[in-house]
């Protein structure tokens, strides 16, 4: 297995590590008997990931879910389906590879799947513009979930992105726009959507594929309004006051939680996705195909009518005519 | 209630009154134009609905002239007035938004960045929305995306049409993810409104960006726009940064979004009511089930 990238917070396990390769090393080279001393050093690094992963910071967690190894849309698709085809372009001109999609079938349930789509390295991250998808990838989004809309195949997406796109070809095009009707017309699709953030769920990007029956959220993914980049510089004046607002704007599962906008956070391998990742993938699908169970029971028009209600309780304001100021959520 | 009595009473119940001498400097008798300089009576620029006579520039208004600009005069029955901001982040940046919440409702007299009500406007029957850009630039969060939310869904059962005034940076980051959920939030009671086969505008004002670009200001049947508005999704500095170069002249103003396809037409201020007007009116006929026909 290549070596992974370490992040900054897994240092202090980088010692631990290579004593573990040593004793190994010397096991191999001799007829020393090592293994006790392995178990011990291993159990001392497991705990040691875990003390460290179960105490990121949100500034942390950043790291985490734009770590180039964690896994992304294509890896978890080829996972969870047992056939997938892939499917180009949103018929306007475009296909946009930021964002991909196509059908696929897990047992015997048909779906479409889609979502954004980083690189692994730089050269494919600069066909994939990094996940910042354009206008065209949400209209192909669009396009997709059309199509399952008019198979009754439900719609698993997947989100994965800094952003949307800013440049001035993206605005030519109609960024706003683009995002903008996939809001409205998630409303209408008569079909389950299951929203997972994968990876980053940045701003309006990331909504654009993201209006669900059920949004999950993997433990150290994060989920923000705006890039704790931006916010610093535009609210601190300061963009390496990032890691505080990173704090400020709740972007964590567990925030999102208790703020009613997650459903449901999956739990993350020890040292995150990247470090196990068909683990993650079998916790995805456990997942998913258990939301899709609970909401195939559900008539169409329940299903429209839950969604609605799922947003319109969404945000937090004063009442201030009744008697007492009521908090409403 | 008249609209005059709202403001009054308005004025009244914000949660401190107006401060005059926090009135801006120039609020005088006179006022000069920022674009070409021409310096007139106040009272005149008013009568123009606040556009130069000497260059056509655009002079950003608040709320309330908006909506005496749009609605007829006593029509406007405002909605929701008393929904206000809470701080569910407790956040704090170099100033808490706790306190960015009260300077704003003591400078403006509003509770947040939007005025919504049923009004109206040359006799045809219209649920209104005007954001406040004054109110912490037009920022997007709970309370305005309540409020446009209950408008719309009150269009919807009284089969009204919609026109919201958009003048917004866009989604408001104090309050997090849940500003960003209003856009789903606002689109999804769009969504209904349109099922409904009812009539829906936008009027983008200077300036309107950001989430509300990627959600209301995008959605209307028809999308009219003021001369020169920006208008755009991302911001001019983020662009430039990641293009490393000088944008295209007019980027993002109201005339290059129309020039790309995303802006049905371009309306001097002093023509929008009578535009308008004619909008509804040709909605209405031919049986048209839609639009404020009870
Ligand atoms: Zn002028």
């Amino acid at each position: 297995m290549a070596r992974r990238a370490l992040l900054d917070f897994e240092k202090p396990l980088v010692e631990l590590e290579e004593q573990i390769e040593q004793i190994r090393q010397l096991a191999r080279d001799s007829e020393v008997d090592v293994s006790q001393q392995l178990l011990q050093l291993e159990t001392l690094a497991t705990r040691r990931r875990q003390e460290i992963f179960d105490a990121l910071s949100p500034a942390q967690k950043i790291q985490v879910a734009r770590h180039p190894q964690r896994p992304s849309t294509l890896d978890y698709i080829q996972v969870i389906t047992d056939e997938f085809i892939e499917l180009h372009g949103d018929r306007r001109g475009s296909d946009d590879q930021a964002l991909v999609g196509g059908i696929g079938r897990i047992g015997e349930q048909g779906v479409v799947l889609l979502g954004h789509q980083k690189g692994r390295d730089t050269r494919e991250n600069v066909a994939r513009n990094f996940g910042m998808a354009s206008p065209g990838g949400y209209r192909k989004a669009l396009r997709l979930m059309e199509h399952a809309d008019k198979f009754r195949l439900p719609i698993l997406s997947f989100i994965d992105t800094p952003g949307a796109y800013a440049g001035v070809l993206a605005e030519e095009q109609g960024q706003g726009e683009a995002i903008a009707v996939n809001l409205r017309e998630m409303f209408r699709l008569r079909v389950p959507i299951l929203a997972t953030v994968i990876g980053e769920g940045g701003s309006g990007g990331a909504l654009g594929i993201g209006v669900a029956d059920r949004l999950l959220m993997f433990e150290h993914s994060v989920y923000t309004v705006a890039s704790p980049e931006a916010c610093a510089s535009i609210l601190w004046r300061d963009a390496a006051k990032a890691p505080v607002a990173a704090d400020a704007l709740k972007i964590t599962g567990a925030d999102l939680l208790k703020l009613g906008i997650v459903d449901r956070v999956l739990a993350e391998p020890s040292g995150g996705n990247h470090a196990a990742p068909l683990q993650a993938a079998e916790t995805l699908k456990t997942a998913l195909l258990e939301e899709l169970t609970g909401l195939r029971s559900l008539s169409e028009e329940q299903l429209l009518e839950q969604r609605y209600a799922k947003y319109r309780a969404m945000g937090r304001f004063l009442d201030c005519v009744s008697p007492e100021s009521t908090l409403s959520s | 209630m008249s609209l005059f009595d709202w403001f009054a009473d308005r004025h009244k119940t914000a949660p401190v009154a107006r401060n005059p001498q926090e009135l801006p400097a120039d609020d005088g008798l006179w006022s000069k134009c920022p674009e070409c300089g021409l310096v007139v009576y106040r009272k005149d620029l008013l009568a123009n609905a606040s556009v130069c006579k000497g260059c056509g520039h655009h002079q950003r208004i608040d709320s309330e002239e908006r909506i005496r600009l749009i609605a007829d005069p006593g029509s406007f029955e405002p909605m929701d007035t008393e929904l206000a901001p809470t701080d569910p982040l407790a956040f704090k940046d170099r100033r808490s938004y706790a306190d960015r919440i009260r300077d704003s409702q003591q400078s403006t007299g509003l509770r947040d960045a939007v005025v919504t009500g049923i009004c109206r406007s040359s006799g045809q029957p219209l649920a209104l929305g005007v954001m406040d850009f004054r109110f912490m630039g037009g920022s997007m969060g709970s309370v305005v995306g309540e409020k446009l939310t209950r408008l719309i869904e009150a269009a919807t059962a009284r089969r009204y049409p919609v026109l919201i005034v958009c003048a917004s940076g866009g989604a408001r980051m104090q309050e997090g993810m849940l500003s960003l959920m209003q856009m789903a939030k606002i689109s999804g009671a769009l969504q209904r409104h349109q099922q409904a086969g009812l009539l829906y505008i936008p009027l983008l004002t200077h300036p309107t960006t950001g989430g509300v670009t990627a959600s209301f200001a995008m959605l209307g049947d028809l999308i009219l726009a003021e001369p020169k508005a920006l208008i755009g999704f991302a911001g001019r500095r983020v662009i430039e940064q990641t293009l490393r170069e000088k944008l295209p002249e007019g980027f993002q103003t109201a005339e290059y979004l129309q020039d790309h396809g995303f802006v049905d037409a371009i309306i001097n201020r002093t023509q929008f009511k009578s535009t308008l007007a004619t909008l509804l009116h040709i909605h209405k006929l031919n049986g048209n089930a839609a639009i404020g026909n009870p």
